[in-house]
């Protein structure tokens, strides 16, 4: 065996060494660095957009906040965009943060269990342009347990004849629930459409004891 | 490419990123170190361009704090835990081959490395990457990767037989 050939033979007995130690390094707590990170991100203004899933009667809900307020809820199945869209639009500073959502869960709960009304929620309208945001001021007024016409918030919101935009700007309402466009429905009666489905919007004006006939 | 949200780079690369400041500055500092990487680079990201290769882009960061870990350390030597620096020797003997070395001995042995090599061997062993990705992650070349693997390798022998 020459000299070369035995230093071959340590440098991969060496390798073989090292991954095998490797293997053995200790792992990551995630749960442990993930809240340690979020902390020292909030105190350096660096965590822009924390989010959480929320439980509801109507599926697990996805809850983003900012510094301002309540920027976005989703009903499920479409996470992973909806965090993309919160990315390009607010920041990419996006991180799951469960502890920044509590008030808004708290307040779910309660109105989920009867026992909330009217949400007092700082709201974060960057995700809302034009129209939509005197649609959605003048949804945000529609009281619970009541519900107005398509026209009757564009009406509201300064143009009486833009029911069809005003049905448009609903439809596209990132803060659910909160942002009761639930309580609006056809003047021709029926429920109309829902961004979360006709059935979540049944569920809602029923919880609120205003579903039409 | 618009930068993905944070959350999916923690949730990529956090575990491997850990093995390799383990393997790089020791496990009482890792965690640390990974808190500092990832802040640093949440701090960056908005403003960041290109996100073609972001792994890379947090390796860069990594390597970059663990640089600064060791130095902070060399200014403290006191507070350094043995094992962990050249306070705990690495062992040495004529007839010490890799099987009957401890994990710390090995350890204080790759740490003993200059930086490059370090992390190419690290990159090479403990995370079990190809040459064509550790340049990626390094940003080097495929053959510069592969000399730094070597060299390294080279050191690590002269260390622990001489």
């Amino acid at each position: 065996m020459t000299e070369r050939d035995r230093e071959r033979d340590f440098e991969r007995d060496l390798g073989r060494r090292l991954a095998d130690a490797g293997s053995r390094t200790p792992t990551l707590d995630p749960g442990r660095l993930q809240a340690e990170l979020r902390r020292r991100a909030a105190a350096a203004d660096l965590l822009d957009v924390a989010y959480a899933s929320v439980g509801s009667p109507l599926g697990e809900l996805l809850v983003a906040v900012t510094p301002r307020g309540l920027v976005r809820i989703a009903y499920p199945g479409e996470e992973a965009e909806v965090l993309e869209e919160l990315a390009s639009a607010v920041s990419p500073r996006v991180l799951r943060a469960p502890e920044r959502t509590d008030r808004v869960r708290r307040e779910l709960e309660a109105y989920f269990a009867g026992r909330l009304r009217r949400f007092d929620l700082p709201l974060d309208w960057s995700l809302v342009h034009g129209f939509a945001i005197e649609i959605l001021h003048a949804t945000a007024r529609v009281p619970f347990g009541s519900v107005a016409t398509y026209g009757e918030v564009a009406a509201e919101a300064g143009s009486p004849r833009a029911a069809r935009a005003a049905g448009n700007a609903l439809h596209v309402n990132p803060i659910p629930i909160v942002v009761p466009c639930h309580r609006i429905v056809p003047a021709s009666g029926g429920l109309g459409g829902y961004g979360g489905g006709e059935e979540r919007k049944r569920f809602l004006l029923e919880l609120e004891g205003a579903a039409p006939a | 490419m618009r930068p993905p949200p944070f959350q999916t780079l923690i949730d990529a690369h956090a575990a491997e990123l850990h093995r390799f400041l383990v393997a790089s500055i020791g496990a009482t500092d890792a965690e640390d170190c990974l808190q500092e990487t990832f802040l640093a680079a949440l701090r960056a990201y908005p403003r960041l361009r290109d996100t073609a290769n972001l792994r890379a882009w947090l390796y860069t960061i990594a390597q970059r704090k663990a640089i600064d870990t060791v130095r902070r350390r060399g200014r403290h030597r006191t507070e350094v835990l043995a094992g962990e620096s050249g306070e705990a020797r690495v062992p040495r003997s004529a007839t010490a081959a890799p099987h009957e070395m401890t994990d710390d001995g090995l350890w204080a042995a790759v740490r003993s490395l200059p930086p490059r090599q370090r992390a190419a061997v690290v990159h090479r062993f403990v995370l079990d990457l190809a040459y064509r990705e550790i340049g990626e992650r390094m940003g080097c070349t495929e053959e510069a990767a592969r000399q730094n693997v070597a060299a390294g390798l080279k050191r690590l022998r002269r260390e622990v037989t001489q």
